[in-house]
């Protein structure tokens, strides 16, 4: 069996130190009261990664560490789903409802989810990676089809009749033929059950499907445009105070001495030293910005490179080789072939830039800790706060609120601990919410890297020999989709000096821009139709597939004007295939226009079209911000455009029209959609640059220059 | 410092020079106007000053006194969305949402403004209003459709 952690990518950095010892659960019914539950286990959760039967269980004695999530209905009737999985706008809270709805005949309003609280739900390792759909989601909509066949076997028992003459329906089980019917409500009343998973349960078909496969508004819609869903930082605890944290003016630097006579005499501020951590308290936001203000602190700054050398000093420092894929000989073919393609592509660093940024709210309790952050791992969090303060976890709940999004860029706990140490010296709850420029400084970035890819196509046409080293962006998506004989692919992890870590599709972004500008080149400098060359190098229908579909749509073959091109990419990732095609006009200044994209996505089986197709969006404009203008600009180890002033992000005028088309597959089961759709547009634009101009443009993002090529 | 928000008289003590967005956050517990970036670029805590669109992130508390201040909390009347937002429900085009209060904010401003502005005139108009999750083609459409309800 595959273990989680293969599943991560070297660029995931910052889940390397997770620790996967999961709190062992409080007995069940002591934590939600009476009623009836079903319980699965990580062993489903892992099992259902593959497409192996599940192993029948007989035994209903559960390992309470090895529960992974369950659904339970309690005395009063209301349906609730325990789950690890956090919401960080991907509207998961919307489609895994759906899936539980749908099977145990209830409708949405029926049912709460409760998300990512470490005290109430089982241990889950993170939300990211595509992986709620494709994991979380089966086996909710097995556990909920379990539920239904225990709600019915306990109402047959009831009328003493044969379950398969009864039928769930509208929160009840019902006879047809004596009009007999019971609330789920009135069957869980007073019962302590709790059932493992039934592998066997029967699951309703999607084409029979009412409420998934539909598109079902956002759950707590209303909240989002009154302004009334609490964010983190929208929070307030009776008697909490406001954090703010000393930072030091670069990075690598370490503190040499503080002055915080000044800051300590304004009025109601605590200033907190530790070592090089400096924070300070205050009854409002204000009066702790002002104190900050006023802390004179003298720092050691280390030697640190700046943008313009990171490319070569990624290079240089290099030191090992992951080999990801080794086929035939490429030597070989390099030493006998007179035109070897060889290209070097960049990739600047990129920041997540959530709307909302980090924030956390803590409190104690005596020896007992409560966190809420925005964060995609609240069991991470909680790790991390063990480790911070040698406290048992047993201690440590972490709490997390619907958040202002993560793009994989809120995976650690950084403001939890720092409100939990200035909370502790306070003795009060504290809020500490980063500022955009702490967000933009503090946080982490998609790495940076470098791309070496050589190939060599023969006269008909055929790709004979594939080399391509990463250098420190990652091993996502590094592998390649085509059939070639003569493959060398490795990784190099550099110790990159920006603090760095996961992004959407990790380093895909990076690696199919490069792979995917190579195929087109190779196809362009033979005259081939890069759409009809890539096809010839395929295998796999389902990318074949939305590569022909977005080709037809967007009229491929049709004449363009003066001064314009096409250009299209296609990729596979976490389950999702993409392909992306767009049209650009390359002024004579050198201005680019996206003139419009069209792209086929097809993910499997689509539970809800609108947040699917709103997903897609999202993922291909935020990737335009990375593929035009998004760069992160650093100097002596300073990140010197750490605002949205200067670090431009995709806004209302630069969306050009774009048109999406989703495949609906109810044959194949469904996967994640916020990540695979990014992949496409850089290179596509880029391609589409060439083709317009002649230029090669090899470095992300492309437009560095003044917007201009 | 006495301010009206939502058609409600407040005194806080606070110094005119505190960011009316703090004020409201803060002294007012009106949260639903967010930072987003705290210099006027990204309309997250967009509300209206006298029915025109305001970024209270640099806006000073002491330059809206004597001023009618709307807040995404004021735009529901007696338990009814005001059609902007009845539209945007419809329409569902939020992911994380975050950016939902500025951007209804935004779309209410620019409805007074001009009660059938073109899609180039609705994406002009909502340029300062970033939402990082891109949702932008379905808000366009949303605010589109609430101008010719
Ligand atoms: S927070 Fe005011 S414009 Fe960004
Ligand atoms: S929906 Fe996330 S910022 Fe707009």
């Amino acid at each position: 069996m595959k273990k989680s952690e293969d599943i991560l990518y070297p660029e995931q950095y910052e889940l390397y130190e997770s620790i996967q010892k999961p709190v062992t659960r409080r007995n069940f019914f002591r934590l939600v009261g009476g009623g009836v539950g079903v319980a699965l286990t990580v062993s489903d959760v892992l099992a259902s990664t593959l497409t192996s039967d599940l192993k029948n269980r007989e035994s209903e004695n559960f390992d309470d560490s090895t529960i992974a999530a369950w659904i339970h209905i309690n005395e009063a009737g209301r349906i609730v789903v325990y789950t690890g999985k956090v919401e960080v706008g991907q509207n998961i809270r919307t489609s895994l409802t759906q899936i539980v709805a749908e099977e145990l005949r209830v409708s949405v309003n029926d049912i709460d989810m409760i998300m990512g609280d470490t005290s109430l739900v089982p241990y889950d390792r993170g939300t990211f990676g595509s992986l709620t759909t494709p994991n979380m989601s089966p086996i909710l909509r097995k556990a909920a089809a379990s539920l239904r066949e225990v709600l019915v076997e306990l109402a047959a028992s009831q009328w003493k009749v044969s379950a398969s003459s009864l039928r769930a329906e509208g929160g009840k089980v019902m006879q047809a033929s004596s009009r007999k019917s019971v609330t789920y409500q009135q069957l869980a009343q007073g019962k302590k059950i709790l059932k493992p998973i039934n592998d066997k349960a029967a699951l309703t078909p999607p084409e029979k499907w009412k409420i998934a496969g539909q598109s079902v508004q956002k759950i707590n819609g209303r909240d989002f445009i009154t302004g009334k869903h609490q964010y983190t930082c929208d929070m307030v605890l009776p008697g909490m105070m406001y954090g703010k944290i000393l930072r030091a003016p670069a990075y690598g630097a370490s503190l040499v001495s503080a002055d915080t006579q000044k800051a300590k005499a304004i009025t109601g501020v605590t200033v907190v030293q530790d070592g090089d951590f400096i924070g300070v308290v205050s009854n409002d936001s204000q009066s702790a910005e002002r104190a900050l203000w006023e802390i004179r602190a003298e720092w050691k700054t280390t030697p640190q490179p700046s943008r313009e050398v990171i490319f070569n000093y990624l290079k240089e420092r290099a030191s090992s080789a992951r080999t990801e894929s080794s086929k035939g000989d490429v030597d070989k073919v390099f030493a006998a072939s007179k035109e070897v393609l060889m290209q070097t592509f960049h990739v600047n660093y990129i920041a997540h830039a959530p709307l909302e940024p980090r924030a956390a709210v803590a409190q104690w309790e005596g020896d007992k800790l409560t966190v809420w952050i925005g964060t995609q791992r609240p069991f991470g969090v909680q790790e991390e706060l063990e480790r911070h303060f040698r406290m048992s976890k047993e201690n440590v709940r972490v709490i997390m609120p619907d958040t202002g999004s993560g793009y994989g860029g809120k995976h650690t706990g950084e403001t939890a601990i720092e409100a939990a140490r200035l909370s502790k010296a306070v003795g009060k709850p504290v809020k500490v919410v980063w500022t955009r420029e702490e967000e933009f400084k503090w946080a982490y970035f998609r790495p940076a890297g470098v791309i070496d890819a050589k190939s060599v196509v023969d006269a008909t046409g055929n790709v004979t020999a594939w080399e391509f080293h990463n250098y420190n962006s990652g091993a996502a998506g590094i592998q390649i989709p085509y059939e070639i004989e003569n493959q060398k692919i490795q990784f190099h992890p550099v110790d990159s000096p920006l603090r760095q870590g996961s992004y959407r599709a990790l380093a895909a972004t990076a690696n199919v821009f490069a792979r995917e500008c190579q195929m087109n080149d190779m196809a362009v400098s033979l005259n081939i139709d890069p759409v009809a060359f890539r096809i010839k190098h395929l295998k796999d229908d389902r990318l074949i597939k939305v590569l022909e579909t977005t080709a037809n749509t967007f009229g491929w073959t049709k004449p363009k004007q003066k001064g314009r091109g096409y250009g299209i990419a296609c990729g596979f990732e976490k389950g999702g295939y993409t392909a992306l095609a767009v049209e650009v006009e390359v002024a004579a200044s050198g201005a680019v226009n996206v003139l419009r994209i069209v792209s086929a996505f097809e993910c499997g089986k689509i539970i809800n079209p609108r947040h699917l197709r709103s997903q897609v969006i999202g993922c291909i404009l935020q990737g335009l911000g990375g593929a035009l203008f998004e760069m992160v600009d650093f100097k002596d180890g300073k990140m010197i455009n750490p605002s949205f002033a200067n670090y431009r992000v995709p806004r209302f005028s630069d969306i050009p029209p774009i048109e999406i088309i989703l495949i609906d597959r109810p044959d194949i089961r469904s996967t994640g959609a916020g990540e695979a759709p990014i992949v496409g547009i850089a290179p596509a634009i880029r391609n589409a640059i060439y083709d317009a101009s002649g230029k090669k443009l090899n470095n992300l993002p492309l437009l560095a220059n003044r917007g201009r090529i | 410092m006495n301010i009206r928000v939502n058609g409600k008289n407040y005194s806080i003590e606070v110094s005119g020079s505190t960011s009316l967005l703090v004020a409201l956050r803060e002294h007012l517990g009106l949260t639903g106007s967010k930072y987003g970036c705290g210099e006027g670029v990204c309309g997250a805590c967009t509300v209206l000053i006298g029915g025109v669109p305001a970024r209270s992130c640099i806006t000073p508390v002491g330059s809206a006194q004597n001023k009618e201040i709307m807040t995404i909390e004021g735009l529901e009347q007696n338990g009814k969305l005001h059609r902007v937002q009845e539209v945007l429900l419809e329409a569902d085009p939020f992911q994380c949402a975050y950016c939902a209060s500025g951007m209804v904010m935004s779309a209410v401003a620019l409805l007074e403004r001009n009660s059938s502005p073109s899609k180039e005139e609705i994406k002009d108009a909502m340029h300062g209003n970033v939402c990082r999750c891109c949702t932008y083609p379905d808000i366009v459409e949303a605010i589109a459709k609430a101008a010719n309800a």
